[in-house]
């Protein structure tokens, strides 16, 4: 299936949750709404015509500038028919949480946790819904937000300088 | 206290079944059991806490992050061809194929063509790196598992090729030595020739690693059978590589979306039957036969031309013109301190590394340094299904299934 019928079958069974599909570099990235990112995901996963059995990787962007600051990337990849496809979503930063993929692939549980881990972004019905790479008690924030600084929080800036120089 | 007290504090009757009064049952509980941070099979520091019943596993919860250096938000702060270091540090036993991955994904995201004699060198390359990436996998699983002989032959021959990796590009793992849109320096005649030896030197070498093995009762007693994961759950956890293999599910890149010089060469990709730990060795050791016809091929086919893409906007270079010639000196300062214009856009791009995928998502917004940079990292996705993969197996299995996944905290934790 050329990557433009894909689009076009999505957006022709989901008229409502559509919002773009993008090609770039021969990779398609269907944006959808929040709301029916499950449906959509359901549908890539069990129509015979589609078949995305595996899922490549779960991921975030920040983009402090927008309404819906926060966006939410699964990559999916279809064994039986080689193809890939990216599902993409945007959340507001007041209410982040989207519906968890971990009933439709396995393999979304770790993935999905290090997104909430690095973005801060929730997942309704995860199993295990806790960070993953930083520790559990971990308050200063989540650190690929665009907020979190790049270099540091300034404490080397702070720290007293001992003069041990000879007098 | 008389022996006879204790001997009831220990048993008791099992109400719901008074027939057995006359027997005591054993009284049970479930032990935790904290397994690393620091242990010497954990390849890294990694810490599983496991929830035993006897020696059986009931569950097991991986807790990771204990190397994490957060390269993901150090990409953010670099040009493209700054984080090329940064990901020989991810899989520091593999760094090559990191390299590798990293410009195909900006390579992809520029649309830079790379030449074909680049492509050629790279791939062979890429395939010695797979060698030595199976051949510390083997060494260390059968150290795991109690085979200690193999890590030795093993080692042997991995220094061979170290030794070769020093001469190409002045490193023996943090190697550094695919750039974006080509290779930093071509093959020396010394370095083919001692290719040529290696390829000739090595498969009989094979044999010698798997003697020790295929006729060991304890190795095929701890591998075969331990850890089956069925085809369809492997490749809803996501494994890849070897792991999703062994389940005899036909899923390689380098077969399903060619890149490089594979497409030129002829190679089959080894399946495994049973899903086990014994299918999942058997692959690597197909894989390393593989690899040395690849290099064979390449080798065969490999003609003159330029090793890097002429887009003097994004690719560096020659190094010997940046000594001597003002322009390229200027064109490499202003790539290393300012970058390169990366246009607006997203893409993923992934690779077959000996591990498995190992895939780069870069988001550009324009300008020299990536937005976004995530890496899909294999061994974090395979550590996603140990708890699947290890209920119901001893204790000592444990290590066997850490081993058999090929896993380096280093790329795991990021």
């Amino acid at each position: 299936m050329l990557l433009q019928q894909l689009a076009s079958r999505i957006q022709e069974n989901f008229a409502t949750g559509f919002v773009k599909a993008v090609e770039w570099r021969g990779d398609l990235a269907v944006t959808v709404m929040r709301d029916r990112l499950h449906e959509v995901a359901q549908f890539l996963h069990d129509d015979p015509a589609m078949d995305f059995d595996y899922i490549v990787h779960v991921s975030s962007v920040d983009w402090p500038d927008d309404e819906e600051r926060f966006e939410v990337v699964y990559e999916f990849y279809s064994i039986k028919k080689r193809q890939r496809i990216r599902l993409k979503t945007r959340v507001p930063e007041s209410d982040c949480i989207v519906d968890s993929l971990t009933d439709l692939w396995k393999g979304a549980d770790f993935m999905e946790r290090e997104v909430y881990d690095m973005m801060g972004i929730r997942f309704r019905h995860h199993p295990d819904l806790r960070r993953i790479l930083l520790p559990d008690d971990y308050t200063e924030g989540y650190p690929l937000r665009k907020d979190f600084p790049l270099r540091g929080k300034g404490w080397r800036d702070t720290f007293e300088f001992l003069d041990e120089t000879a007098r | 206290m008389a022996l006879e007290d204790q001997r009831t504090t220990v048993y008791k009757i099992d109400p719901a079944h008074p027939e057995s009064e006359t027997l005591p049952t054993l009284r049970t509980e479930e032990l935790l059991l904290n397994m690393g941070p620091q242990h010497p099979a954990t390849h890294g520091v990694l810490k599983v806490i496991l929830e035993l019943e006897g020696e059986r596993l009931v569950k097991s919860t991986p807790v990771l992050g204990y190397l994490h250096r957060g390269v993901e938000k150090l990409a953010e702060d670099g040009t493209y061809h700054q984080f090329i270091p940064h990901t020989d540090r991810l899989d520091y036993v593999c760094a090559m194929y990191n390299n590798f991955a990293y410009c195909r994904a900006v390579e992809k995201l520029m649309n830079i063509t790379v030449p074909d004699r680049a492509e050629y060198l790279r791939t062979i390359v890429a395939e010695v790196q797979r060698i030595i990436g199976h051949q510390f996998w083997l060494g260390t699983q059968a150290l795991d598992i109690g085979a200690m002989g193999v890590f030795f032959y093993c080692f042997r021959d991995r220094e061979i090729l170290m030794d070769w990796f020093d001469e190409l590009c002045g490193a023996r793992l943090t190697t550094s030595w695919y750039r974006i849109g080509g290779v930093e320096r071509d093959f020396t005649p010394s370095l083919l020739e001692k290719l040529k030896l290696f390829l000739d030197y090595f498969p009989p070498k094979i044999e010698e690693y798997t003697v020790f093995l295929e006729k060991n009762r304890i190795w095929v007693g701890r591998t075969k059978g331990v850890a089956i994961i069925s085809a369809e759950d492997a490749v809803s956890f996501g494994l890849s590589g070897p792991p999703l293999r062994g389940s005899g599910v036909d899923y390689d890149l380098r077969k399903a979306q060619p890149y490089s010089a594979y497409p030129k060469c002829e190679f089959s990709v080894p399946l495994g039957k049973n899903g086990d730990t014994y299918d999942r060795y058997w692959i690597r050791v197909q894989e390393l036969y593989e690899s040395v016809k690849i290099i064979r091929q390449c080798l065969e086919q490999m003609q003159d031309g330029p090793i890097m893409a002429d887009v003097p906007s994004v690719t560096l270079p020659p190094k010997q013109r940046v000594f001597t010639n003002l322009e390229s000196m200027i064109q490499q300062f202003k790539l290393f301190s300012q970058g390169f214009d990366a246009p607006p856009g997203e893409i993923y791009c992934g690779t077959e590394a000996h591990k498995g995928e190992l895939g780069f998502y870069i988001v550009s917004t324009g300008g020299g340094k990536p937005y976004r940079l995530k890496i899909r990292a294999p061994s974090f996705i395979h550590m996603g299904a140990f708890d699947h993969m290890s209920r119901g197996y001893m204790i000592s299995d444990a290590v066997t299934i850490f081993g058999t996944y090929d896993i380096v905290m280093g790329e795991c934790d990021r």
